[in-house]
């Protein structure tokens, strides 16, 4: 079988190619241009852009989980329509990822038709934070690192055997900095909005001394950190400073922080309900000029799909989070198309970035790479909405905003998983609508 | 995204009272008047005037409440409509419903008003952006973050003794962070044109960016209160002890506690108020309370006139149908 995408802006970061060219796949994956290549199938891609499947670091499919928020299926769905073939899902499942047997389960649900999925193992039993899980056996079950997910680790001391024991085994650590007891029950940034509100707020140094935390103990056992979302520009200097000694430590964040700021709260907008929270335009701000400076490797959609009720209640009360999987992508655009950041770093922080992180062979369109594809329209105007979502979960702040460039189509080695017809909806594959 | 905007209808009139954030001088203003006219009506044989008879009232009070409950509940009977109290914090919430459920029970049954008290920040405009058209809201407190019909009649009792706003020297004392009352009066008085509004407390009690509301902080009570017209004083939760928010009720009073002795600092002729319910002896002094300075009484009074303005001007008939 073979396929021509013809005539299409290839941006392949990993190997510096943006140039208008054919991409040749041949039984799945990427093949070496060759002069004549007699195609059993065209791809007409004129005015797209055609980068590597997207490779999200952090998506919560809700599955396994004895709850309704969503399936695999459903979100898988969500996640090929925007443009991501291979995603990375956080221990914090019901069950918990801290059995070879679950990492396992998860492992075998990316099926062909659906994005890849990675777990992320628990770095304490049950994330309770006082036994180590069993790291070693969870690596070998497929697990490309632990994490304690938004379960801080309170006792200093697990965290360093944690990170002593992963170091042994060259495992790497995922933190999510915030220090329990400075958030405490706070739900805002403190800042200007939980003064006019009156909401609880969450100050900026329950990130700043989890960081400071997080650095000393990488300092002391060597372990290889990746800081989950950071949100505030002082972290970001602490994690840049650190990398400046050459310290093992890289850092993500999620894309709607780098659009969204404490004011988009308004009226007590639950949508915009995240954890840790939006800060200030400020950190706003110092979140985008870290993307362009390279201290944050990685933007994730840190997809959390909550069931209309979760939002619809008071705002201590909502639940946090965001149902990102569709946006992930159009909100990187946006940076673009508002020079914040040229379109192959854009393309970079949510293809080779993340996949490098997580040491897998994916995010690139090298030779022999599997033909994971995404293809996007950057003269496609459209206004998100809630019906016209996929994920089950509709709460995404964005709701409404128009965007300037679009996922029509997406590919896993080399099949065509999702497509979007003429008339703006969306449809799926046959194996993928349940 | 619900938006300060749900308050006002497309003619933009007044339609829920939620906050007085985005409130103008002269809405503000008319409800003040409209309150002065309904004083009368409380000093009458029969305290009764018939603008709202056939409409429906609901307190719908999550959280617990004497004074606020009682005055709206008065001032809802004094304008004829037909008011009914609901106390949900046990009831519904226990058995699962959801808050949205409750609302929409209770208004299947006709409610034309709901008053609405909920411990947590933001449930009013919660409801209030989930309502038809046809029913309105009005906040009694929610959470941390306003208290507007209170904040109002703060307004008006200052009104009622010291006129002019623009020249005013106004102290605010106590526990700010936690205050939905500060918030609201802050911004009542601040749209008046108090330019000189002072919020004093430690740190622990007063917001971060706490300036950014147009206040000035003081953490000390002495030059927080010197040569002020009117200084109000916050209730403070004994639990607040338990946060390492302050040390001890004793420290407390001794640092902000309002006694005869530091009264003498602000302006001979200042009044002095608090929302209730005071703690004697925490945060105020029993002798100040009760002193000839004090005004907490008519707060409670003005309370009932302002609250009829209120339901008045947003339930009642168009101004010109009032005034012909």
């Amino acid at each position: 079988m073979k396929l021509l995408i013809h005539n299409g802006r290839v941006v392949d970061p990993l190997h510096g190619v943006d140039a208008v060219r054919d991409l040749h796949i041949v039984d799945g994956l990427v093949v070496a241009p060759a002069r004549d290549f007699s195609a059993d199938e065209i791809i007409d891609a004129s005015g797209l852009i055609v980068c590597p499947g997207l490779v999200d670091l952090r998506a919560r499919m809700r599955d396994p989980s004895p709850g309704h928020k969503a399936t695999f299926e459903s979100e898988g769905a969500a996640a090929l329509a925007g443009g991501i073939t291979t995603l990375c899902c956080p221990p914090d499942t019901e069950p918990v990822i801290d059995t070879p047997a679950i990492a396992e389960r998860i492992r075998t649900r990316s099926a062909r038709t659906l994005p890849a999925v990675y777990p992320l193992g628990a770095l304490t039993r049950g994330l309770g934070g006082q036994q180590l899980a069993d790291l070693a056996t969870l690596d070998r079950a497929g697990c490309v690192g632990f994490s304690n997910g938004l379960q801080p680790l309170r006792d200093a001391q697990v965290q360093r055997r944690a990170m002593e024991y992963a170091a042994s085994f060259g495992l790497t650590v995922f933190l999510h900095p915030e220090d329990a007891a400075l958030r405490g029950n706070g739900v805002v940034h403190e800042g200007e909005i939980s003064a006019r509100l009156g909401l609880p707020g969450i100050p900026e140094a329950a990130e700043t001394v989890a960081v400071a935390r997080d650095l000393a103990l990488v300092e002391y056992t060597g372990a290889r950190v990746h800081l989950c979302q950071l949100t505030s520009l002082r972290a970001l200097e602490m994690v840049s400073e650190a990398r400046g000694r050459g310290l093992p430590v890289t850092a993500d964040t999620a894309a709607h922080y780098l659009h969204l700021s404490e004011r988009d709260i308004g009226f007590f907008d639950t949508h915009c309900h995240v954890r840790p929270p939006l800060r200030s335009l400020e950190d706003r701000d110092g979140l985008r000029s870290a993307l362009r400076d390279g201290i944050l490797s990685a933007v994730c959609s840190d997809h959390q799909p909550h069931e209309p009720d979760a939002k619809l209640t008071a705002f201590s009360h909502s639940e946090p989070g965001v149902s990102g999987l569709e946006t992930l992508l159009a909100l990187m655009m946006v940076l673009v198309e508002e020079r914040q950041l040229s379109l192959t770093a854009a393309i970079a922080t949510v293809t080779c970035g993340p996949a490098g992180l997580i040491g897998i062979d994916a995010g690139h369109l090298g030779s022999g790479a599997l033909a994971d594809v995404c293809l996007l329209d950057p003269g496609c105007r459209w206004i998100l909405t809630a019906e016209g979502m996929i994920s089950r979960g509709r709460n995404n702040p964005f709701i409404g905003r128009e965007f300037g460039a679009r996922v029509v189509r997406t590919l896993i080695a080399g099949e065509t998983v999702f497509r979007l017809d003429a008339a703006g909806a969306s449809y799926l594959s046959s194996a993928n609508t349940r | 995204m619900t938006g300060g905007d749900i308050q006002f209808d497309r003619q933009g009139r007044l339609r829920h009272l939620l906050t007085l954030e985005g409130l103008s001088r002269q809405t503000i203003l008319e409800i003040l008047d409209l309150a002065e006219s309904f004083i009368s009506v409380g000093e009458r044989e029969i305290k009764k005037v018939p603008l709202l008879r056939g409409k429906t009232i609901l307190n719908l009070f999550f959280e617990s409440s004497t004074r606020t409950r009682t005055t709206f509940e008065i001032a809802g009977k004094r304008l004829s409509a037909d008011v009914i109290n609901l106390n949900v914090n046990a009831s519904a919430a226990s058995k699962g419903e959801t808050l949205l459920d409750t609302v929409r029970n209770l208004e299947a049954m006709h409610t034309d008003l709901f008053v609405v008290r909920h411990a947590e920040s933001g449930v009013a405009y919660l409801v209030a952006s989930h309502v038809p058209a046809h029913v309105h809201v009005i906040n009694a407190g929610d959470g941390s973050h306003a208290h507007p019909t209170q904040a109002l009649l703060d307004a008006f009792t200052i009104r009622r003794h010291k006129r002019a706003f623009n020249n005013l020297k106004v102290a605010i004392v106590g526990d700010m962070l936690h205050s939905r009352v500060a918030r609201s009066q802050i911004q009542v008085l601040t749209t008046l044109g108090v330019r000189d509004l002072r919020v004093v407390a430690p740190k622990t009690l007063l917001p971060l960016k706490v300036d950014r509301l147009g206040v000035r902080p003081f953490t000390d009570l002495h030059a927080g209160i010197e040569g002020v017209d009117v200084i109000i004083a916050l209730r403070l939760q004994r639990e607040r002890m338990h946060g390492a928010l302050i040390p001890s009720a004793q420290e407390y009073f001794d640092l902000f506690g309002l006694t005869p002795e530091r009264l003498a600092l602000a302006k001979p002729d200042a009044i002095v108020m608090h929302p209730g319910p005071i703690n004697r002896g925490l945060e105020i002094d029993s002798e100040v309370a009760d002193g000839s300075q004090s005004v907490i009484l008519s707060q409670v009074t003005n309370g009932i006139a302002v609250r009829m303005a209120v339901m008045a001007l947003i339930l009642g008939p168009s101004v010109e149908a009032r005034s012909g």
